[in-house]
């Protein structure tokens, strides 16, 4: 079954553009023109994804990001006219899993949009820790002294990168290579953002992490369990 | 101590000069004034070398003290003519005095002398009973003038020793206290005065002395009188003791005053001086408190007025980069969005050419192609437009150097292979880590290697990493066609090409080495480009390794020469930081070239 797709986005031409593309590469779409909108359909039509234009009339696409990742772990990918750092770190904050600038490419969009929704696949019993977190990994729960601890898919996918090679350190490019999809980097700060947070959740003390570590000068390694 | 000599004009028409006396006077005062002041000129510029700072940085002192100088100069002098106006007046009276009664003196003792013999024995009596007459005058018996001269102690002397003059030489009284030049002068028939100190027992006593001659039966005596001086002296010391309190509390109140109203000026003047200082540290809203309307009213309205303009202007400028800041954004988004939409429409196309008649099919390639390239221009242009702006953030982090130009050198390599050329790497052999924005970094080396592969002529293109404990540097050489001369600078002048009939094979848009240098430049570093005709090029960037460090060196020379540590021939190094090739530091100790 083809994989839905919320498109968010203001602009008709764009819009219809976007939508005739995605379902072009095999996605099912669903336009939504305003960003008040956005979390209706998001609660009608469980779409597997949204793809939000940054800049909307009637509600700002940082508050529809902020209000799609109160409800739900729902990946979103960011589509933004504006390439400034401020921006597209405000938008990875509020929630957005990726981001792409306008104009993008329809194959490395329709390519990200792919790693998203793709599942990391599993071992059936296949538990891990990492720190002093457990990971079911079939079951997708992550959990400290058994209190569930709970994490986009995108977090739990960064966390199940670092915990199955615990003595590797990750570059930001393997990391953004292995959990984005992504060829060629450039960007490295998708990856900051998001280990801060992942480590808001599951970090006693996010400021003296414990079970993501900080590798200087080279990135990320599992903290030993 | 001969203080003066005065000869008085009398019958006889003997000279006079008064001005001997005068002078003497005033001299003696400015002598004892000087006196005075010795000790204090000593003390004076003790002080001024403690107080030269001060002297120097406060204007408070320098006001008051040359204030207190130039008043001491003019208590000094006024005090000096106010005590020799006084000493001449004294004298002049007292002489005045003295004068009336030698005249009735002489009277006196003529009378008695008359009728003397001068031969008989009688004389010394009957000159003890002249001067007797003249030291206890018969109060029945009035003057012709009644002179307030005072006591004086007379001596009669019948002719002298001088030559010329006949007599027996008796003498009454203290002859000797008679000075010898008023005795000449009154043995030769003179009526004089002189002023003169005899001792007196253990202290000195200053006299106005008076002679005469006294004509007695047939035979010239001498009257000489011998006024003391000293009430006029007491006054004299008591005025100039006086004067010298008066000065000094005098000076003190000067004083006092001049730093009173120097204050006035003072501190308002380091009040507005440290408003201002504060103003200069950002505090734009800085005033300075305005009180009256004198002038210093007028100074703190001036600054403020100055201040309030800063401040207007200030403001201004903030409020055009927020403008530009928002213009960026908005002119970005705008363009971006209906872009999106052409972009992928022509992808579309592009994915079904095959489907498509062959100019059609060329048409979209085209199409894909230039939008491309439009992309990249506004990319540059958005970039070199916030560079412009000042809203430009550099996000530092620390990285290692080398994976950050490996990274920049993979993402050229499709360009590289295109072209043919073939890419070298002498990377150091140890992490090479930094505190600078990857993004920017990586940026300015994908420029620089681009800029390289384009104008290499196909011939192996090197880069080059060193660093030094302050700095790493980045080389990138050509030998291509190199550049004029004069053109080092023009490269990084934007739309600038070199030869515009020269093919572009990457498509630039003319802005890549405007933005590697403003790139550069926000790190605190150097971008700086050599060139030769035939030699090709070397550009090199070099980043301070912590934030704020200011560069004086580079790591490496900037020039023809290859640097120590022969470049490994081989293309791009794999990705990540393994070491790669022959390691070499290169710190470029040889200097060549560098600017």
């Amino acid at each position: 079954m083809a994989a839905r797709v919320l498109v968010v986005e203001d602009d008709p031409a764009s819009a219809e553009m976007l939508a005739i593309a995605l379902r072009q590469a095999g996605f099912e779409t669903a336009v939504v023109g305003e960003g008040s909108a956005a979390m209706p359909a998001l609660r009608e039509l469980k779409p597997d994804l949204v793809l939000l234009d940054l800049m909307l009339p009637g509600m700002n696409g940082i508050d529809v990001c902020k209000a799609i990742r109160a409800e739900s772990g729902v990946p979103i990918v960011m589509l933004t006219a504006k390439s400034d750092t401020v921006d597209v770190v405000l938008g990875l904050e509020s929630g957005a899993d990726d981001y792409m600038v306008k104009p993008p490419k329809t194959q490395e969009l329709v390519a990200r949009l792919r790693a998203r929704l793709r599942r990391i696949e599993a071992e059936p019993a296949e538990q891990l820790t990492i720190g002093d977190v457990a990971i079911d990994v079939p079951g997708h729960q992550v959990s400290r002294d058994g209190m569930p601890i709970s994490l986009t898919p995108l977090e739990f996918d960064l966390l199940l990168a670092l915990a199955r090679k615990p003595r590797r350190v990750f570059t930001r490019e393997v990391l953004l290579e292995q959990v984005w999809g992504y060829q060629h980097v450039t960007d490295t700060r998708l990856v900051n953002v998001h280990v801060q947070r992942l480590r808001s959740k599951i970090e006693r003390d996010p400021e003296h992490p414990e079970v993501v570590l900080t590798v200087r000068g080279v990135g990320y390694k599992a903290g030993t369990p | 101590m001969v203080l003066g000599i005065r000869l008085v004009p009398r019958e006889d028409g003997s000279v006079t000069d008064p001005r001997l006396r005068d002078r003497s006077a005033v001299s003696s005062c400015a002598g004892r004034a000087i006196d005075w002041l010795r000790p204090a000129a000593g003390v004076l510029s003790g002080l001024a070398a403690v107080l030269g700072v001060v002297w120097r940085r406060s204007l408070k002192v320098r006001v008051v003290s040359s204030t207190v100088v130039l008043s001491s100069t003019v208590v000094l002098v006024l005090g000096m003519v106010l005590q020799a106006q006084l000493a001449q007046r004294l004298i002049e009276n007292k002489t005045q005095a003295a004068l009336v009664q030698a005249e009735n003196s002489k009277i006196l003792v003529e009378s008695e002398l008359g009728a003397v013999d001068p031969t008989s024995a009688s004389l010394a009596g009957r000159l003890t009973t002249a001067v007797d007459r003249l030291t206890n005058p018969d109060p029945t018996v009035a003057g012709p003038a009644t002179a307030n001269a005072g006591a004086y102690e007379p001596v009669l002397v019948d002719g002298g020793g001088a030559p010329g003059v006949v007599g027996t030489g008796q003498k009454i009284g203290p002859l000797k206290d008679v000075p010898a030049v008023l005795r000449s002068a009154v043995e030769r028939g003179a009526f004089a005065d002189k002023i003169t100190t005899v001792r007196r027992g253990s202290s000195s006593v200053t006299m106005l002395a008076v002679g005469m001659p006294v004509a007695s039966a047939g035979r010239t005596m001498q009257l000489y009188l011998l006024f003391p001086l000293t009430a006029e002296q007491r006054t004299l010391s008591l005025v100039q003791s006086t004067l010298v309190l008066g000065g000094v509390v005098l000076l003190v109140l000067i004083a006092g005053i001049a730093s009173l109203v120097t204050r006035q000026v003072v501190v308002p003047v380091r009040q507005a001086a440290e408003v201002a200082e504060r103003f200069a540290h950002g505090h734009l809203s800085e005033r300075i408190p305005v009180v009256g309307e004198d002038d210093m009213a007028r100074l703190g309205t001036s600054f403020n007025e100055m201040a309030a303009s800063i401040q207007r202007q200030i403001r201004q400028l903030e409020e055009f980069g927020e403008l530009q800041r928002g213009f960026t954004s908005d002119v970005s988004h705008e363009l971006r969005t209906p872009l999106t939409t052409v972009r992928m429409a022509a992808d579309l196309l592009y994915e079904s050419r095959e489907r498509l008649q062959p100019v059609l099919r060329r048409s979209t390639e085209l199409l894909v192609g230039e939008l491309d390239r439009f992309e990249v221009l506004l990319a540059d242009l958005l970039e070199i437009s916030r560079l412009d702006s000042g809203v430009a953030e550099l996000h530092a982090e620390t990285v290692d150097v080398r994976a950050t130009v490996t990274q920049a050198a993979a993402s050229v390599r499709a360009v590289a292979d295109r072209a043919g050329t073939t890419l070298q790497m002498d990377l150091p052999a140890a992490e090479v880590l930094a505190e600078i924005d990857p993004r920017r970094v990586e940026r300015i080396v994908r420029n620089l290697l681009t800029n390289a592969l384009d104008h290499g002529e196909g011939r192996p293109v090197q880069m080059t990493v060193a660093a030094d404990a302050d700095a790493v540097a980045v080389l990138v050489r050509d030998h291509g066609v190199g550049l004029q001369p004069g053109q080092q600078d023009l490269v990084f002048t934007r739309f600038w090409r070199g030869d515009p009939s020269r093919d572009r094979r990457t498509g630039g848009t003319g802005l890549g080495l405007s933005i590697s240098l403003e790139d550069a430049r926000l790190h605190g570093g150097w971008l700086q480009a050599w060139g030769e005709p035939g030699r090709g090029s070397a550009f090199r960037l070099t980043l301070p390794r912590s934030r704020g460090t200011q560069l004086t060196t580079s790591p490496l020379p900037l020039g023809p020469e290859a640097p120590r540590g022969v470049p490994a021939p081989g293309t791009v190094a794999p990705a990540g930081p393994a070491p790669s090739g022959v390691g070499s530091s290169g710190v470029g100790s040889s200097g060549v070239g560098r600017q």
